[in-house]
Order: C-alpha cells, then sequence, then structure tokens
C-alpha cells in the first residue's frame, strides 16, 4: 500500500530504479545472537529515503549501508541502546520509527490513555444518567394528573 | 472526441449538483413538494453523466488515445487489457473521477430506492449529498481534470506503474472508495437529521444499511491492500501502520462505531446524538484519509508546499465539511434528547464501552499518524512514529474490546442480571483459558502474543457461538424447538456471530504468524539442499523469460517434506516500459500454513540470495476479514430493512419523565 501512495502522489518510478533484496545474505553476520540483535535493531530504525520502512524490510542503497553500519558497531561491542544511539546522533530522531519517551513525544504516548479517561468519565456519567432516570410509567399527563387528583381524595 | 464528450458531461454534472444542493433544500425548509421532489431526477441524471464521462475515459485507455495526457502518462498499448481497465482509476486524476461517479451511484441509489422515506428527509438528504458533490466535483474539474489533451501526443505512452498490475490492487481501490463514499451517506443522512430535530428508530434503520454496505466494501477494501502487500512486496508482511493504511482503517473504526451505536438507536431510541455525531465523524475521517493521500503532506510538510493546490483544495472540502458538519452538531444536538433508560448491566452500556474503546483507538491512530506533521509544523524537526509505536499504543484497547465482546453482546437489553446472562459464557472461557496455557506450554521459547492470541480468539468466536445457542434457547428447549427458533432468527443475528467469530479468525491469524513464523535468508546454488522448519529447500535452477510487458528472472524451487512435495517458482520481474523491477513470491497458500519463497540478486560468489518463511496459519487473516465481511452482507439482507419500511411513529404519549 505505501508504493501506491508514492505512485499515486509522486508518480515517479524512477526512485525505486536499484533492485535489491531486504537484507542480503552476505550482509549477515556469522554469530547469530549478535545477527538476531542486529534484525531487531534494524526494525525499528527507519530507511531514511522510503516511505515508512524500516532499514531491515528495505531494498534501498541506503538502508543496506545502515544494516551494514549496526551489524559493525555490534561486531565492535556495542549494546542495541548503544548502537542506537549512535545512529540517532547522526541522522537524527527521525530514524526512530519509535518515538521517544521525552519532551513533546509524552503527550503522544499518553494521548490514548488520556482519551481512554475522559472518555471513560463521560460513559460512565452518561450511563448513570440513564440508570437514574424514573422508568416510564406509561400514563401521559392527563393520566398523571388524573391518578394524584383519584389519590388525593 | 469522447475526451470532450466526458469533459462536458463532469460540467454539466456539476451543474446538476448544484441545482440539487440548493432547491430541494429550499423545498423542505418551505415544503413545497415540486421542490423537493426535484432532488429525484437531478441525483439521476448526475449518475447518468458521471457514468458517461466514466466510460469516456474508459474508452480512451482501451484505444490507447495518447493525445490524452492521462492516457499517455498512465497507459501503454502492450499493456494487457484488463489493466487498460483498472488503469483508469490507477492515478489521481481517474480516481477522482471514480469518486465522484460513486458518490453519484449512492445519490442515485436513495433517490430511486428511498420511496418509502419522508419526502422531506430524502429531499435534505440528498440536498446534502449534492453539497458533498459539488465540493469533489469542483476539485475535479478546476485541479484534477482527466481529459486533458495533449497537443503533440506521444506514439507509445509510458504505461502503468507495474506494480499497480495486478488484480489485487486493481480492485483495491474501487472498494476502497464505496467504503469511504458510502459514509457520506451516514452523513447526509445525519446532517438532514439535525436540520429536522429529529432522531428516532426509523431514521436508524435508514442510515444502518447505507452505513453498513460502506462497512462490507470498507473492510474488503482494507483487506484486498493488506492481502497485495502481502505476496507482492516480497517479505510477507500484511499491515505496516503505513500513513496510507491508517487512512483507510481510521474510518473503518469509526463506521464500526456507528454501526453499533445506530443500533441502540434503533431499538431503544437513545444514543442519538452520539450517532449523529459519530455519522459525521465517520465520514470526516474518509476525508481526512482522501487529504493525506491526495495533498502529499504526508511524505512532509514540503511536499505538500510546493505543490499546494490541490492540497489547499482537499483541505478546503475538508474543512467546510467537519467544520460545517460539527457546527450543525452544536447548534442542534441538543434536539436530540432521548428519555429511555438502561440499567449498568445492559447491552447499551455494553455498546457505549464498545463505542468508548473503538472511538479512542481511532483517535490513538489519528495523533499517531499526525503527530510528526504537528511536529514538523510546530517545531521544525522532523520525526517518525512507525509501527513499534501503533502496536503499543493500539493493541490493548483492541485487547480489551475483545475480552468485553462475548459480554457485552449476550446481555439483555435494558437490564441485565450479570450472573444470569454469563451462565453460558462460563464454559467458555475455561476452554479459552486452557487453550491458551496449553498454546503457552506446548510452544518452546515462542512469544507470548501466541497463548495470548489463542485465548482471546477462542473467547470470542466460541462466545459468539454461545450467544447464538442462547439465542435459540439450545438444549434448553427440545431440539425441534431449537431448529425452529433457528429457523426464524433474523439474519442479523447470523450476521452478529459470522462478524464477530470473522474478528476471532483474524487473531487466531495475526498472532500465529506473529509468533510462529520461521524465516530463513541464505545463499544457495543450484542443486543445494537445506532445511527450514519441517521443509527440505531446492532451488533447482533461474532461468530468463519473457512476459506480455515485461521481463522475467524466474526460479524453480522444489520444496519437499514428509508429506508432501511441489514446485515454487518466485520471480523477479523487469516492466519494459518503467525498467523497473517488482518481486512476485512464490507462495504455495494452505490453511495451516504458507510457504513463501522470494528470490533475491545473484550472488557475486556465485549462488542467489534466497529468502524462504513459513508462515503458519497466515490465511485466517484474510479468511476472518472475509467472514466478517459476510457477516456484514448476510445482516444488511436482514428483513426490517427491505420489508417493515418503517414508517414514522407519531409522538408516543408518556409521561415525560422530570429532568
Amino acid at each position: 500500500m505505501k508504493y501506491l501512495l508514492i505512485i499515486l502522489m509522486l508518480s515517479s518510478p524512477a526512485m525505486l530504479a536499484s533492485p535489491a533484496m531486504a537484507v542480503e545474505p552476505s550482509e549477515m553476520l556469522d554469530n547469530p545472537e549478535l545477527e538476531a540483535r542486529a534484525r531487531v535493531i534494524s526494525k525499528g530504525l527507519r530507511c531514511l529515503v522510503c516511505q515508512n520502512e524500516n532499514i531491515d524490510d528495505s531494498n534501498s542503497g541506503l538502508a543496506a549501508d545502515l544494516r551494514i553500519l549496526v551489524r559493525e558497531r555490534l561486531t565492535e561491542g556495542d549494546t542495541n541502546q548503544g548502537v542506537v544511539d549512535y545512529i540517532v546522533d547522526r541522522f537524527g530522531e527521525y530514524v526512530l520509527l519509535k518515538p521517544t519517551f521525552s519532551g513533546t513525544n509524552m503527550l503522544l504516548w499518553a494521548s490514548g490513555p488520556l482519551l481512554l479517561i475522559l472518555g471513560g468519565i463521560g460513559a460512565v456519567s452518561f450511563i448513570r444518567s440513564r440508570g437514574k432516570q424514573r422508568p416510564e410509567t406509561g400514563l401521559d399527563e392527563d393520566e398523571t394528573k388524573k391518578l394524584a387528583s383519584l389519590l388525593e381524595d | 472526441m469522447y475526451a470532450e464528450l466526458g469533459q462536458y458531461a463532469i460540467i454539466l454534472a456539476l451543474i446538476f449538483a448544484v441545482i440539487q444542493a440548493i432547491i430541494p433544500l429550499i423545498g423542505a425548509q418551505k415544503g413545497w413538494n415540486n421542490w423537493m421532489a426535484l432532488a429525484v431526477p437531478t441525483a439521476q441524471i448526475q449518475f447518468i453523466l458521471l457514468f458517461l464521462a466514466f466510460a469516456a475515459l474508459t474508452y480512451s485507455f482501451v484505444v490507447s488515445d495518447f493525445s490524452v495526457l492521462l492516457v499517455a502518462a498512465n497507459s501503454a498499448v502492450d499493456k494487457p487489457l484488463v489493466y487498460k481497465f483498472t488503469g483508469v482509476w490507477a492515478n489521481h486524476e481517474g480516481s477522482m473521477l471514480l469518486w465522484n461517479l460513486i458518490l453519484a451511484i449512492f445519490g442515485a441509489a436513495v433517490a430511486t430506492f428511498g420511496a418509502n422515506l419522508p419526502p422531506a428527509l430524502r429531499a435534505r438528504v440528498l440536498s446534502v449529498q449534492a453539497m458533498i458533490g459539488v465540493a469533489f466535483l469542483a476539485f475535479l474539474i478546476f485541479t484534477s481534470n482527466p481529459f486533458l489533451r495533449l497537443e503533440n501526443p506521444p506514439l507509445e505512452g509510458s504505461g502503468l506503474n507495474p506494480l499497480l498490475q495486478d488484480p489485487g490492487l486493481a480492485l483495491h481501490p474501487p472498494f476502497l472508495y464505496l467504503g469511504y463514499v458510502g459514509l457520506s451517506m451516514a452523513f447526509s443522512f445525519a446532517i438532514a437529521a439535525l436540520i429536522e430535530g429529529k432522531v428516532d428508530a426509523a431514521w436508524a434503520r435508514w442510515v444502518r444499511p447505507w452505513t453498513l454496505a460502506a462497512w462490507v466494501f470498507l473492510t474488503l477494501g482494507i483487506s484486498l491492500g493488506s492481502w497485495w502487500a502481502y505476496y507482492e512486496l516480497g517479505w510477507g508482511g500484511w499491515w505496516f501502520w503505513d500513513p496510507v493504511e491508517n487512512s483507510s482503517f481510521m474510518p473503518w473504526l469509526v463506521a464500526t462505531a456507528l454501526l453499533h451505536s445506530a443500533i441502540v438507536v434503533e431499538k431503544r431510541d437513545t444514543l442519538k446524538a452520539w450517532t449523529v455525531l459519530l455519522a459525521i465523524l465517520a465520514f470526516s475521517f474518509s476525508l481526512i484519509g482522501t487529504f493525506l493521500v491526495r495533498s502529499g503532506v504526508l511524505t512532509s510538510v514540503h511536499a505538500f508546499a510546493t505543490d499546494p493546490r490541490r492540497g489547499m483544495f482537499v483541505l478546503l472540502i475538508l474543512a467546510l465539511t467537519i467544520g460545517g458538519g460539527l457546527t450543525m452538531y452544536a447548534l442542534r444536538a441538543n434536539k436530540l434528547k432521548s428519555h429511555s433508560v438502561f440499567a449498568t448491566f445492559s447491552r447499551e452500556s455494553g455498546l457505549v464501552l464498545n463505542n468508548l474503546l473503538l472511538s479512542v483507538s481511532a483517535a490513538v491512530v489519528l495523533v499517531g499518524t499526525m503527530w510528526p506533521l504537528v511536529i514538523e509544523f510546530a517545531t521544525g524537526e522532523k520525526i517518525s512514529v512507525g509501527p513499534p509505536f501503533f502496536d503499543m499504543a493500539f493493541t490493548p484497547f483492541m485487547i480489551v474490546l475483545v475480552m468485553a465482546l462475548p459480554i457485552g453482546s449476550i446481555l439483555p437489553w435494558k437490564r441485565a442480571n450479570l450472573g444470569r446472562s454469563m451462565k453460558p459464557l462460563w464454559g467458555v472461557m475455561a476452554i479459552s483459558v486452557t487453550l491458551g496455557a496449553l498454546v503457552w506450554s506446548l510452544q518452546t521459547g515462542g512469544r507470548i502474543i501466541a497463548p495470548i492470541g489463542m485465548t482471546l480468539a477462542a473467547w470470542i468466536i466460541l462466545g459468539a457461538i454461545a450467544d447464538f445457542g442462547n439465542r435459540i434457547r439450545f438444549r434448553k428447549v427440545p431440539f425441534g424447538e431449537s431448529m425452529r427458533r433457528l429457523g426464524n432468527l433474523p439474519r442479523s443475528d447470523w450476521g452478529k456471530v459470522l462478524a464477530h467469530s470473522g474478528m476471532g479468525l483474524i487473531i487466531f491469524g495475526i498472532s500465529s504468524v506473529t509468533a510462529w513464523e520461521i524465516e530463513d535468508i541464505r545463499t544457495t546454488r543450484y542443486g543445494e539442499t537445506y532445511d527450514v522448519g519441517s521443509y527440505t529447500f531446492t532451488l533447482n535452477n533461474v532461468k530468463d523469460l519473457e512476459g506480455p510487458n515485461y521481463s522475467i528472472v524466474r526460479g524453480e524451487v522444489l520444496v519437499e517434506s514428509e508429506t508432501e512435495s511441489f514446485l515454487l517458482y518466485p520471480e523477479k520481474r523487469i516492466y519494459t516500459a518503467q525498467q523497473q523491477p517488482t518481486t512476485e513470491a512464490g507462495i504455495d497458500m494452505g490453511l495451516t500454513r504458507d510457504v513463501y519463497i522470494v528470490l533475491g540478486d545473484k550472488q557475486e560468489a556465485g549462488g542467489y540470495a534466497m529468502r524462504v518463511y513459513i508462515k503458519p496459519f497466515v490465511n485466517w487473516i484474510w479468511i476472518g476479514t472475509l467472514v466478517m465481511s459476510l457477516g456484514g452482507l448476510v445482516s444488511l439482507f436482514d428483513r426490517r430493512f427491505r420489508v417493515a419500511a418503517p414508517s414514522r411513529k407519531g409522538r408516543k404519549t408518556t409521561a415525560a419523565p422530570a429532568e
């Protein structure tokens, strides 16, 4: 679907020019544990020249370079967070598919719970108001008056 | 010649839309019958005109008339005929013409089949519908004219983007548009109701089938897009939380909420104002989706600024529709009072919870989708909000929704005894939890999503069946009596059990494939065998072949297991006109698993890169969406929408409760 977007909006087929695959076998590390970590990290990093694609899935050359960079850092002994920080330092927060929990982004992360609380208050008060209303007696105004006068007698 | 006729037709359609937007509305206010009646022929003529325009454009594509700019830019002589047809809407201008045509189809349908509507309501609905038509026809004519001619036509067109030359994607836009535009009916009914200051059970009955139809199309459209992404993009993902996907998913969520709240209006005559608001919001989300996709604002705020004409126009439509709709709502919603009463534990409360969760989850998707734009606009910084955010922020709402669903839907209207209502569900709950525990103990080192997913899937499917059994008093009354009840059960009850079970199947498919997928990436040579999961793979050969308008590199892979043996042919295609490569995965589809192979590049050291996936139960995602849509369709044919043509009852005289 993301390609559909590109096509419909930009109509520039040229941008899909270089045929390649996502993760290439030649890029992969021999150490399965490190490779598995590299895959996890890659899935959280954005391909900078693509539409909302992570570098693990992307076919672009730049994504391949980043994948290799991630693996280099891992081989040199960086922690997962260390690798991510290294890349964010160079390319900015834009590469993070998962926004940080800091600054204005707190509002983003809190939006769901906040809306749920607000909506929940509304829903609960609505339900309670429905419960409190007097049930329909089946009498219209005249009948109610009549009943009242009968009771008075 | 044909292009000019088409051009003429869309201009005429705009004129008729303007007439239809004004005259019937005045007629309805003044009570002039002949003014109101004008809405019917104008709606029908609009449909005929737009149908002609669409036919003219289609003809230009089929005969490859490259003097039409759009055809030259998006078609080619050697393109297979079917894609000459579908190429009509595989571009911006053509798809906007399709949008207008579908809008006119819905309008004409109300005009033609709405004889049982009160004349004033019908006039107002069609008038509002025509206002939307005016906006989008103007957008088409002034910013996105599909009929522009070229002075010097080329001999060959530049061809259709190869990714769009695919049956799944060819059908994806029309379905999605039928859904988007179908929601305009709900909007028009809502505005008409606000003008009249009256929403009653009859109104809900008229609105529900249109919303239901739109929802079915939207479900199918989203599902087709997801299926296409799965088999075409080459790594077997089925949902990416891409802004374009979100654009169709948000209206779906709101429409789902609307379907449920409309039931409350119809059966219990309450939740009226909220339902009207949802109807306005559902179409608003469709428009936001259109704006996001059509304006280019998604790529970046800057891309939007470089060619802002279309974007500004859609933004204007958006502002007028949403602003106008919400203003009407603010002014008139207080007229929509309801006095019916229900207890805390009741079907009504269950549906309120459903609406709360669906609306908040739609809002979360909206916030997540818009956040990068907001931040870039406010601070100039570029950030991304990707799948990890949506997985974390959206999924919990769905989990709670699914946990509550079987309980909410089995509760009786008005007042429930929770203990008694839950009786048929305790067994279901026990089975579901046991199943989850079993899955958890059996899988080795798998992810927690599997046991949770299986529990929820079983809970919702068995819960729906238990609810169904409860309805026919299965084993409570003699078998024959149950069967008689089964025969008498309204179609909407069948629809309910199907739609809810479909949801369960989707969860089953998603959690299976997420937890248990096996992936293998390696370089392989001819004749080399290797194992992935319980399968053995051998690359037999790779051949160069020619397709109709593309060249092919096709691998032949032998796949063997203890019980079966088959050949798969993963391909890479290079489309001649664009020199653009696409992947065609070799997929063996099955109910228990897909075997999915992607052929990569020839490696310098010899051999080919190859990716292999075993995807357990992945097809149940789309089987689930089909079952869900089928549920909608069955519900659509419920008797009450056809026969009991609801006549508006006079105001019931009851003792007005003190407030």
